[in-house]
């Protein structure tokens, strides 16, 4: 009998290469991809502003499901089973609806998801790359100024610590080279190899920033409105900290009066009452004239609110904000209104113009959805950088 | 148990598998030349999850692949052996399975390869595409690589999303390959007229009648509802490109081989145990202990419900057509069995050899399961049962869809049969295959079916 079966066992590049692998790798790009359009959704969280820069954003996704034509479910499914049992016995009771989260839980059951981690640094340079944004100029009044340390030259003396190495042992090889035909045996290191790097002192601009973030938190500021808000102080901070190397923040929220916040705070804060912007303005330039010598720092505020103030308040806050427009790198004045945009324009918008007008470094815009937020991020951007 | 990756081991599986085939032969198996591998277990994983050794890439397979890779890792799925049938048949088993295993999985082959051989089903379509379907399934993905090099990755990837979406809708009534519908419709000759007007016609002075009016009518696209849309999308669509209609014509010949396989699980899983058993059972020369533990992989396989249930909400393929085939061979013969593999598929296998004794005795029965939670037996009647188990298997386990008109702006209309399929399309995933389609269409598709209370729906793609 002829055999019909053979049986190998070389397995030459199965170890190798994982097709299965390659195609789970591009379909992990394709949600990256697609989580990036959402990118304002993500960084929702409590501390978003102040957490660390080594900090990554965990999300979790569905695995992506390639769609097929399939019948919509039925209510009632029937399927085939196998074991003791008559018609009518139950199996399973319904499961009374306990609400909520237990119950979609139930319904997911086995569900595989991806956690994806975004690097909040990866996601903004992402972003900068994606929006084209220029790099911050820090203020060209001159005397913004530090002092710092910088490398120049070498010495033979010198604190332990500044040794250079690498100069040190080039040294030595130079010196056993043209000693060698005198010497038997030249000693490794003499201590005229020893260089030391040396320091001298520099004049540069300061690179210390401080942020002023003011929200209002009367009652007329909506949940949907303080997201706005939210995602735009978050986003242009990671703005200036890609410049600054010491970004402090600081919140203040305002209704009639004005407190100051820590941020886990500061976004869940709501107050009751009616609006007085000023009380928010003279509280950050208390705070700059007093912490922020504005000769070492450079200052931003951002303000949003919904527009409304009392009208009563515009002289003080008119006053106020043309003070901080002396003393700070520049102002940014957000509206938030979610869904449709106003027509006419409002007492806060009304205000900034006025001072824009006047040479302040002002600016604002307007936010109904997020895509705003890139909007009014670009605008800041692109002004900071044509002056 | 050790493994089967030592050459002492792989010389053990090679002589018992041997042995086993002489055995094979002389008790009428009949195959084609069967190729066995040894592989390990990661390549055996991708080949089950690819349902073929080389195939185009595509993101859908790593997600399956990245389920069956948890699956595994939860210890819930072990892969015995791949078998592609084909002349040769090609056998892939696992290097990490224990030799006891691998000779039985090697008998398991053989019944598998008989059945290939010998039913209708899979012989049609050996005679439609050849017994090469590897090696060409291995060319079209190298096709493809050089399509994603040349036209770049979203464009071969936004093809593959339509034509892999739309897989099983194939017509498998009709051949592979089909030519073209006729460009003209068979005029009709016009009528002649009755007696009085052909005499009138041919009074001098009468004008000859105008030239009889040829029908040339051009036939409607499709002629007739054509649910072959792998087929008609690859021949109709409009701008498609070589390239792309040649990724349409690859994942159609793969759905049609995969079909025998789909349309016989039940029959030839079955079959396959039966023979792994019997082959066992009469291999006088196996070691005691290695038969003892080929015997206790096999009870893991045909078992019906996990060890420590009484009960289970799915029929095990294997146990049930095992069960099947003991029961037809004792009462009618190892000859009529054949016969019965020749014939069959599992349709025809369990309405015809499913009987009431043997249901009742399997203890299989139909169970409702409600949206609540709520699960109840709710009959079993053969019949019930019958379809029960069937119902999965209708039109390759998808809903009805045919492409049933072309406007003449190019776009392209599809109806879904609902009454056929008892009820509509999950509309939320309907509307993303189509957005699939219009990709590669260049023009609108839009879907016509009914709702959850029967009022009709039609879902367009969003360009």
């Amino acid at each position: 009998m002829t055999e019909l079966i053979t049986i190998s066992a070389e397995t030459p590049w199965y170890d190798l290469f994982s097709r299965g692998s390659r195609d789970w790798l591009r379909h992990n790009q394709k949600v990256r991809d697609a989580v990036q359009n959402n990118l304002p959704d993500l960084v929702a969280g409590p501390d978003v502003i102040t957490g660390s820069q080594e900090r990554t954003v965990q999300v979790p996704v569905r695995l992506l499901e390639h769609a097929r034509f399939r019948l919509s479910d039925a209510s009632t499914q029937t399927s085939a089973g196998q074991g003791r049992g008559k018609p009518g016995d139950v199996l399973r009771q319904a499961q009374p609806d306990m609400g909520g989260d237990e119950g979609e839980g139930g319904n997911n059951e086995g569900e595989v998801k991806l956690l994806l981690e975004f690097k909040i640094d990866d996601i903004i340079d992402w972003l900068w790359e994606e929006l084209q944004l220029p790099d911050l100029q820090p203020k060209r009044n001159t005397s913004v100024e530090d002092d710092e340390y910088v490398r120049e030259g070498w010495d033979r003396h010198g604190a332990r610590a500044r040794l250079d190495r690498r100069r040190t042992v080039k040294e030595a090889v130079k010196r056993r080279a043209t000693q060698e035909r005198i010497q038997e045996n030249p000693v490794p290191f003499t201590n005229e190899d020893l260089r030391f790097k040396q320091l001298v002192q520099r004049r540069k601009p300061a690179t210390n920033a401080v942020v002023i973030f003011a929200l209002d938190v009367s009652a007329s500021m909506t949940d949907a409105e303080r997201r706005l808000a939210k995602s735009f102080f978050f986003f242009v901070l990671q703005g200036i900290r890609r410049r600054y190397a010491k970004v402090e923040t600081r919140f203040i929220a305002h209704t009639t009066q004005a407190w100051e916040f820590s941020e886990s705070e500061f976004f869940n804060v709501s107050g009751s009452g009616g609006t007085g912007a000023s009380t928010a303005f003279k509280m950050a330039v208390e705070m700059v004239e007093s912490e922020y010598d504005p000769s070492q720092y450079n200052g931003y505020l951002f303000y949003a609110s919904d527009g409304e103030n009392f009208t009563e308040d515009r002289g003080a806050a008119t006053e106020y904000l043309g003070r901080l427009g002396r003393l700070l790198n520049y102002i940014g004045y957000v509206e938030t209104v979610p869904g449709s945009p106003r027509t006419s324009e409002t007492e806060m918008k009304m205000l900034c113009t006025e001072l824009e007008r006047t040479g302040a470094p002002i600016g604002s815009s307007v936010l109904t959805r997020h895509e705003d937020v890139w909007k009014a991020i670009r605008k800041f951007f692109v002004a900071q950088q044509t002056e | 148990m050790c493994t089967t990756s030592s050459a002492e081991s792989i010389e053990n599986l090679k002589q018992y598998s041997t042995r086993i085939e002489h055995l094979a032969r002389e008790l009428g198996l009949d195959y084609y030349p069967v190729d066995f591998e040894l592989v390990p277990n990661n390549f055996m994983m991708e080949i089950a999850v690819y349902g073929l050794p080389v195939r185009m890439p595509h993101w859908s397979f790593g997600v399956r692949y990245i389920h069956q890779l948890i699956r595994q890792g939860m210890g819930n799925s072990r892969i015995f052996e791949v078998m592609f049938p084909g002349d040769p048949c090609r056998a892939y088993l696992v290097n990490g399975n224990t030799l006891p295993e691998n000779t039985l999985v090697t008998a398991h082959v053989l019944g598998h390869a008989d059945f290939a051989k010998n039913n209708h089903l899979f012989e049609h379509f050996m005679e439609m595409a050849g017994g090469h379907i590897l090696e060409q399934a291995a060319a079209r993905a190298h096709r493809i690589d050089e399509a994603i090099r040349e036209h770049g990755q979203e464009q071969v990837e936004a093809v593959l999303d339509a034509a892999l979406a739309l897989e099983p809708h194939i017509d498998i009534n009709r051949e592979l390959h089909r030519s073209l519908y006729p460009v003209e419709e068979k005029h009709e000759p016009e009528p002649q007229g009755d007696v009085f007007q052909q005499r009138y016609r041919q009074l001098p002075g009468e004008k000859p009648h105008a030239e009889p009016h040829v029908g040339v009518r051009r036939s409607p696209i499709p002629p007739q509802p054509e649910y072959d849309l792998l087929w008609f999308i690859a021949h109709y669509g409009p701008e498609l490109e070589d390239w792309e209609r040649d990724i349409f014509l690859a994942v159609r010949e793969e759905s049609y081989y995969f079909y025998p396989v789909f349309a016989c699980q039940i029959i030839n899983e079955g079959w396959a145990s039966y023979w792994h058993a019997r082959l066992l059972r009469e291999a006088d020369f196996l070691p005691q202990d290695l038969y003892l533990s080929a015997i206790k992989a096999h009870s893991d396989v045909v078992r019906p419900y996990a060890a420590e249930r009484q009960l289970a909400l799915a029929v095990n393929p294997y146990h049930l057509g095992f069960s099947m085939w003991e029961d037809i061979v004792e009462k009618h013969g190892l000859e009529a069995a054949r016969r019965i593999v020749k014939e069959e598929d599992d349709f025809g296998f369990i309405r015809n050899y499913l009987t009431p004794e043997l249901a009742e005795k399997l203890e299989l029965f139909v169970y409702e399961a409600r949206d609540d939670g709520d699960i109840r037996i709710a009959a079993n009647d053969i019949h019930a049962v019958h379809e029960a188990i069937l119902a999965p298997k209708f039109n390759y386990g998808a809903p009805r869809i045919a492409a049933n008109h072309l406007h003449v702006d190019g776009s392209l209309q599809l109806l879904h049969d609902h009454q056929s399929d008892g009820r509509g399309l999950d509309l939320s995933r309907a509307e993303r295959v189509l957005e699939y389609v219009s990709r590669v269409w260049r023009r609108p598709v839009t879907l016509h079916t009914v709702g959850d209370r029967g009022e009709a729906r039609v879902v367009t793609s969003k360009r």
